[in-house]
């Protein structure tokens, strides 16, 4: 299994090409091509604004204002954190020629997924930039240390999932569909369209299992509010889990993976 | 001798989706059994105990029937499944025409989809720059190679694909049935490269239909036949043995054919009471279909089709002596009679026909069983499925027995002349006229 895992380095090439063909495919023929990358979450965030701004706007509280951006420090990661596990859902299966006919190593595939999805998010960062400019939030130096940390910690964790759900997906389909709806759940269970303090007891004891909730308050804590990034141990433990995780979604996979090329 | 390629105790056993197509969690929770513990008739074994070595720097060819594993085996050389069973060991660099062009996307250009496809093969982005153009050269895709691969035709994806597989540069190339992929002007192209590879002292695996290609190229060859290995050796003993099991399983086949065929005609032939004369459609040998009639005064019993050892067959080789013989009886002594033989092709077209009073016997006496064998000392036919007519019948015409098409035998040849019939000839030349080597694929 190590071995495996060093070879993943090896093919860093073969990522980065990947990456850049699917990035490069993704919007081959559409009229605004690069620009959707930005324009995706920018209607995500006008929907969500449209409803909790005009529709419902006592929902929120005072401390979430200027509210639109607040959504969108975590809006923006769980972009990239769930179209990472639908892409990463289908990648082994779509690939499947690669995997039957080549001799290609399949992890690469859901990894590509999460890392083309990376790309989307971090081309969405100059929006981000736009909007903390505009309502003059400029980031502090702890914070600039702490984003690329939190990055990080998020790519291990959504790589480890990619490798589960795409793995398990070869065998049993059904995963696909339970996946969508279980990222609608999860995407409530994460403090992104409403604040963690408002949470009670018990919802906040629910939340604090969600890594995802640590992830997104690191965000909005570096982002969004002011003084220093007081959540770094949640960070810190969710980043330790994250590792564990890989390695077992690595070794599932690894598993596996002589069973791809005929279940495919 | 350095073996590149050692299969030793192979066998794969490949699951069978059967009444499921995939499997769900559900089913899965239902029978605790996520991978294993898998019923004996949920599985289809595709290679068994299958081993062979192929020696550093020769071409090796896999040669079978459809289904008989070849491509398992070429799939289990190149890693990407591994063996129930056993171990496969292969030294060096392996590149693998399977799938020509396995990993292009539809999306982006020819350009592109070179360089992913080479990184994918194990090239690195320095190497590939510095074959590109030779790679485009070799699909003769000058022109297209910033065209969509979407906008491809077959041709020109297989093309593509064929030229960056081989511009790898492997210890060991694999092939799987791929020189059907181009027109001839490429395929020769192809077959160029890999006598490049071999001077170069690669190991080439060739799994193909074309004896040719294996009887050419190929230095040792392997027969697979329902995942078992059949021989293995020399190529042109193997190949030898390959055709003889093919002719094998095709008597087999024309042996059902004729039986049935016979079979079929006697059921309905509580046989006509009254002579069938009044049948014109039938008394004209070039338009009736098969059956069986005649009073049956006298009788075909049993019809053979015999070899120049005197076998029964039913394949047979342009130029080998045949007999059809024919064993007949009549209940009472008759003396107007007539035996008769009539050979068709397979599209109803009279090869030959005669009998005996054409060639001017002049019927005395029949009584009894006896036998009748009209031997061909070459049967000079070209390659082909053919009919048979036998008859017993006056000379008039009245027949005693009558059985139309109802023997079905096979001519094979090594060559592809066509026509039907193959008269014996040979070529001279007078002049400056040079022939050398073979022209064959």
């Amino acid at each position: 299994m190590f071995a495996n895992l060093a070879n993943l380095v090896r093919y860093r090439g073969l990522i980065q090409s990947l990456v850049a063909r699917d990035l490069k495919a993704r919007y081959r023929g559409s009229v605004l091509g690069f620009v959707w990358s930005f324009i995706n979450p920018l209607l995500l965030l006008t929907i969500y604004s449209f409803v909790f701004s005009v529709v419902l706007p006592d929902l929120h509280s005072k401390e979430t204002e200027p509210y639109a951006l607040f959504m969108f420090c975590g809006i923006l990661p769980w972009t990239w954190f769930s179209s990472s596990l639908t892409e990463a859902a289908g990648s082994l299966i779509s690939g499947g020629n690669l995997i039957k006919k080549v001799l290609f190593p399949a992890e690469v595939l859901p990894i590509v997924s999460v890392l083309a999805n990376m790309v989307h998010f971090i081309l969405g960062l100059p929006i981000l930039a736009v909007f903390l400019i505009y309502y003059r939030r400029p980031p502090d130096l702890d914070g600039l240390f702490w984003f690329p940390v939190t990055m990080l910690v998020q790519l291990t964790f959504t790589c480890a999932l990619a490798l589960f759900v795409s793995a398990l997906a070869v065998h049993f389909r059904d995963i696909r569909d339970i996946l969508s709806n279980l990222l609608t759940l999860w995407f409530f269970s994460t403090p992104i369209i409403y604040w963690i303090k408002q949470a009670p007891g018990l919802g906040k004891q629910v939340l604090d299992f969600n890594p995802m909730t640590h992830l997104v308050v690191s965000y909005q804590e570096i982002l969004f509010f002011d003084g220093p990034v007081g959540h770094w141990k949640w960070l810190l433990s969710v980043g330790a889990f994250s590792v564990l995780l890989f390695l077992a979604g690595y070794w599932l996979f690894d598993r596996l993976r002589d069973s791809f090329a005929e279940a495919v | 001798m350095t073996t590149a390629i050692e299969l030793a105790n192979v066998s794969k056993i490949y699951r069978r989706y059967g009444g499921r197509q995939f499997a769900t969690l559900k089913s899965a929770l239902l029978q605790r059994s996520i991978l294993n513990d898998l019923q004996p008739s949920e599985t289809f074994p595709a290679l068994k105990n299958v081993s062979f070595k192929v020696a550093k720097g020769s071409t090796f060819g896999v040669m079978g029937r459809n289904g008989s594993g070849k491509s398992t085996a070429l799939k289990l050389v190149a890693g990407i499944t591994k063996p129930t069973s056993g171990s496969v060991k292969v030294d060096g660099r392996i590149s693998a025409l399977i799938e020509l062009g396995a990993g292009f996307h539809p999306e982006i250009s020819g350009r592109e989809n070179v360089f992913i496809n080479g990184i994918m093969l194990g090239l690195t982005k320095r190497e590939i720059q510095s074959r590109f153009d030779e790679i485009v050269e070799f699909a003769e895709l000058r022109d297209f190679i910033d065209a969509p691969v979407k906008t491809y035709s077959s041709g020109m994806y297989m093309r593509l694909g064929f030229a960056v597989a081989i511009n790898v540069d492997p210890d060991v190339l694999l092939v799987d049935e791929v020189l059907a992929v181009g027109d001839e002007g490429f395929t020769h192209k192809c077959l160029d490269k890999f006598g490049e590879f071999r001077r170069r002292g690669k190991t080439i695996l060739l799994v193909t239909h074309s004896l040719n290609l294996i009887e050419r190229f190929c230095d040792d060859a392997i027969w697979l036949d329902a995942g078992e290995k059949q021989a293995e050796g020399d190529p042109k003993r193997v190949i030898g043995a390959y055709l003889t099991a093919v002719e094998a399983t095709e008597e087999q086949l024309l042996a059902a054919t004729t039986a049935r065929a016979v079979q079929e005609a006697a059921e309905p032939a509580a046989p006509a009471a009254e002579p069938t004369e009044s049948d014109p459609t039938r008394s004209d040998m070039f338009t009736a279909t098969e059956g069986r009639w005649g009073s049956r005064e006298a009788e075909i019993v049993r019809v053979a089709l015999l070899d120049k050892s005197e076998q029964p067959s039913f394949v047979f080789h342009t130029g080998d002596a045949m007999s059809i013989r024919l064993h007949v009886r009549a209940l009472n002594p008759i003396d107007d009679f007539v035996f008769g033989i009539g050979l068709f092709n397979a599209d109803g077209v009279c090869c030959y026909g005669t009998n005996t009073y054409i060639e001017e016997m002049n019927p005395q006496r029949l009584a009894g069983e006896a036998d009748v064998t009209f031997a061909i000392d070459t049967l000079d036919l070209v390659e082909g499925t053919y009919k048979l007519d036998v008859a017993i019948h006056k000379r008039d015409g009245y027949p005693y027995d009558y059985h139309r098409l109802l023997y079905t035998f096979r001519v094979k040849s090594r060559t592809q002349d066509i026509g039907v019939y193959r008269p014996r000839h040979h070529w001279t030349f007078a002049g400056d006229v040079l022939f050398g080597g073979t022209n064959k694929l």
